[in-house]
């Protein structure tokens, strides 16, 4: 029986990674619940925008805030691009998961060429700086991520709950030639929400660099988890999302303390069919 | 069907190749040759495999390589650790993919909602997992398995050719089973799934067992070319198989090929494995995956149907001008379609009491009950007309005794028979039809492939009769000249008849029209009501739901009044109409 000085350690770290979950699985649950496209670009954008950030720290050695300045903005930019060529060629559903599916291929390949497939790590002093309660760990920097992504996720539920422009796209999600009818502009909503969704993006990747060793392979090993947190959550839900992503967070970590961290990869497909199987109404 | 009718010739010519492919071994050709040839038929193997399940039916997998790679660690550690025969361990490899094909499939082919989506990307999240598991147990552990110890029988006279033999074989009984399912009921119903999962199931088609079958199919051949590569690669690691290489080309071939043809990913296969050629070894294959994956979207984008659908269509306006939707004539009035019905189902006993009987039948969404404890009775023979106001459950019912929403509580029974317990596409196949209120054709079959469906399905038949049955329906709803166009070119007063058609094509003793008369001129409504008059003088019960009164009157022998789900009124239309209940429910509450 491990410690609980270990449990309340993998208990923490689990919390902490799934807000990170959550904040990854943010683009995917709004762009498949609210937009019907199954836009897994995300996580493309997000590696990219954490070798960005890896390489503004690197070689430039500009602080991440700096990075986060530069790339969010930029990234909405391409995110609404993105939509707006999608919108044009009329893509939606699965064809939608086909077409993100090689944009995903093309960035991996892209981050393969530039920053070749060797680990990458930005070094940074207060990186790993911690507090300490008690025997337990708690590093600033994945306190900040998860703290940010909770932020992300109660602000868009919110925003999507409270607000005239919410309820317009939630309507335009549900039946868009009647939301149309009462005068809403899906299209110009739908490009902003994806311009956010790529935004978001950004931020996690930003934070994916600040707390993670990248690879290029790393990002489907990432996709698995977000996919899983982002159906368990409930499309469109940035709140399920986020509960979702803690959810799985800690059971990988507990797993990787009571068995091997090896297994870790399985649990939140485990957590997945079993929900399947047993279809609450709310999936 | 149009995606099989210009077919003659390229299953001969497909054929003749692989023949002539078997003897290339004794042409004592280089083994580079042999090589070479031997991953084009890889790649044809595994993409035509994909598309057996993913190209009919449209449920994208995107971990084709989990099935593959089950099968390359299953010849592995049968011949490595096991002392399995190398020949033996391959239908065994097939074996182990197709059940864990049949694992998946069990669990996200009974979803309601989003099946597709979740189906696609748990396939992707298969891979991933088994990739995990194989890497953490003994059956790799990390390091990889060599499989240099394992004797190759000599089939064609060297290791070489006889990979290639393998291979080639493979790859023939792939195509070979890609044709023979498009041909089959089972493509059909395929087809059918790619338009519409719902629709299929309600006209007869065993949707799960269907998906289940086409799946373990696709898995095992994927399995079987595992089990020759693990012996052409020698050395397997999990890294290498289980990577994102083999979904996305596999993809890739079929989308470029043609996903509705069974030869469209083996022509994509071909193309794509020429080009890929051009980039191997390090650097030179991130790039050529890259290219492959931009190639990918752009083929999406610009040719959605594919290399050899678009070549057919092409080809098909040159040579074969009378099958040419568009030029067919507009359709004549159903009136002067004057074909007499054809015999029908005898009834049971016409005096066994009535046809259906719904007992306390109720029906709720999540808190709104939509049928709160409906008792009626379809006489055998009768129209029975079924009114009420907007949302007072009428279609609920429909979907309810169709099978489409399972009922809460109650008792459905036909011809005394318990039927409420059913699966849609038994439903169908005890003799209850449907219509949809707004038509829902399967938008890529032509309108007689969609009567075809619904005779092939809807009861038992023998494959030669159905076609001639199917253009009699065709011609009774006065769609005869339409026969060959896509439902897309239908207007909806055409599409109308030809829900009417696809549901008579079954010879259902029950028929029920929802709402068949919305939306039609005063001409047509003459023409629809003729016709109603003789599906039933023919012998066929209906169940007439409608709000065009005029036509209810002129039609119903009974009436019945449904209000909040439940049964306000019954008994002949005229009196039921000047039922107070009845009046209020029309006018609204304070009325009566």
């Amino acid at each position: 029986m491990p410690s609980f000085t270990l449990l309340g350690q993998a208990l923490v770290s689990g919390v902490l990674i799934g807000g990170l979950y959550g904040l990854l699985g943010l683009g995917l649950t709004l762009s498949w619940g609210l937009l019907h496209l199954i836009n897994i670009a995300y996580f493309g954008l997000a590696f990219l925008s954490a070798y960005l950030t890896y390489h503004l720290g690197e070689v430039y050695h500009l602080p991440p805030w700096y990075a986060a300045a530069l790339l969010v903005p930029a990234f909405f930019a391409a995110g609404v691009a993105l939509h707006w060529t999608l919108a044009r060629f009329r893509v939606a559903g699965l064809v939608s998961l086909l077409v993100t599916f090689g944009l995903i291929v093309v960035v991996e390949a892209v981050i393969q060429i530039v920053w070749t497939a060797d680990f990458r790590k930005l070094e940074l002093p207060y990186l790993t700086a911690s507090a300490k309660l008690g025997p337990v760990y708690l590093p600033y920097m994945e306190l900040t991520a998860f703290l940010i992504a909770a932020a992300l996720a109660v602000g868009t539920w919110a925003v999507l709950r409270y607000t005239y422009f919410g309820k317009a796209v939630r309507a335009a999600a549900e039946e868009p030639s009647m939301a149309a009818a009462y005068g809403i502009n899906h299209r110009a909503n739908a490009l902003l929400i994806a311009g956010l969704c790529a935004a978001s993006a950004a931020v996690a990747g930003i934070f994916i660099a600040l707390t993670t060793t990248l690879a290029p392979s790393q990002m489907f090993a990432w996709f698995g988890v977000v996919f899983a947190v982002v159906i368990i959550g409930g499309l469109g839900n940035p709140l399920g999302a986020l509960v979702a992503g803690v959810l799985i967070g800690v059971a990988e970590s507990m797993t990787m303390a009571l068995i091997a961290p090896a297994w870790a990869p399985v649990v939140a497909f485990s957590l997945l069919i079993a929900l399947l199987i047993w279809q609450p109404r709310w999936l | 069907m149009a995606l099989t009718r210009n077919g003659r010739a390229a299953p001969a010519i497909v054929a003749v190749a692989a023949a002539a492919l078997f003897l290339v071994p004794a042409a004592k050709v280089p083994a580079f040759y042999e090589s070479f040839l031997y991953l084009m038929f890889y790649w044809i193997a595994l993409a035509t495999s994909w598309n057996i399940l993913s190209g009919y039916a449209h449920y994208l997998s995107f971990g084709h390589g989990a099935f593959f790679g089950a099968g390359v660690y299953a010849t592995a550690t049968l011949t490595t650790k096991l002392g399995v025969p190398f020949l033996a361990s391959i239908p065994l490899a097939a074996g182990v993919a197709a059940l864990l094909a049949l694992g998946i499939g069990a669990v996200v082919f009974r979803l309601n909602r989003l099946r597709g989506d979740l189906f696609a990307l748990l396939t992707l999240a298969v891979a991933f997992v088994l990739a995990t598991v194989i890497l953490n147990t003994p059956i790799d552990g990390g390091p990889g398995v060599y499989l240099s110890a394992v004797p190759l029988p000599n089939l064609a006279g060297s290791p070489s050719a006889t990979i290639y033999v393998l291979g080639l074989a493979i790859a023939v009984i792939a195509v070979a089973a890609a044709y023979a399912v498009a041909h089959s009921r089972l493509g059909l119903g395929l087809f059918a799934i790619h338009d519409d999962e719902d629709v299929a199931e309600a006209k007869g088609v065993p949707t799960f067992r269907y998906k289940m079958i086409a799946f373990a199919i696709s898995a095992g051949i994927a399995g079987a070319v595992g089990a020759v590569h693990a012996m052409y690669v020698s050395y397997v690691t999990v890294g290498e198989t289980f990577g994102i290489t083999i979904p996305l080309y596999v993809v890739l071939m079929s989308v470029l090929g043609g996903m509705r043809h069974w030869l469209g990913p083996a022509v994509g296969a071909i193309i794509i494995g020429a080009s890929l050629f051009a980039f191997t070894g390090g650097a030179s294959a991130t790039v050529g995956r890259a290219a492959v994956a931009l190639g990918l979207i752009a083929v999406i984008l610009l040719l959605p149907d594919g290399v050899v659908p678009t070549l057919l269509r092409r080809s098909g306006a040159l040579f074969r001008r009378s099958a040419a939707p568009a030029a067919a004539p507009p359709a004549t009035p159903p009136a002067a379609a004057a074909v007499p019905a054809a015999p029908r189902r005898e009834p049971a006993a016409a005096d066994a009491g009535p046809l259906l009987v719904c007992d306390g039948v109720h029906r709720s969404f999540g808190g709104i009950h939509a049928l709160r404890g409906v008792q009626l009775e379809v006489k055998r023979g009768e129209i029975l007309g079924l009114v009420g106001p907007n949302g007072s459950g009428k279609t609920t019912l429909i979907n309810v005794v169709s099978g489409h929403y399972p009922r809460d509580a109650g008792s459905i029974a036909l011809d005394g028979r318990e039927i409420g317990h059913l699966k849609p596409h038994r439903v169908a196949q005890m003799g209850i039809a449907r219509t949809y209120q707004i038509p829902r054709p399967f938008a890529h079959l032509s309108a007689l492939d969609n009567v075809v469906l619904a005779a092939t399905f809807g009861r038992e038949s023998d494959k030669a009769s159905v076609r001639a049955e199917a253009r009699h329906w065709l011609d009774f709803a006065g769609l005869g000249a339409r026969a060959h166009a896509l439902p897309g070119a239908l207007n909806l007063h055409e599409r109308k008849f030809l829900e009417l058609a696809r549901a008579l094509a079954a010879h259902p003793s029950l028929l029920m029209l929802d709402e068949v008369l919305a939306g039609l001129t005063p001409t047509e409504i003459e023409n629809a009501v003729a016709l109603i008059r003789r599906i039933r003088d023919a012998g066929t019960t209906i169940l007439f739901v409608e709000h065009n009164m005029r036509a209810v009157l002129e039609l119903c022998d009974r009436l019945v009044v449904l209000n909040y789900g439940a049964v306000i009124a019954s008994g002949a239309p005229r009196e039921v109409m000047r039922n107070p209940e009845v009046v209020s429910a029309y006018l609204g509450g304070t009325h009566a």
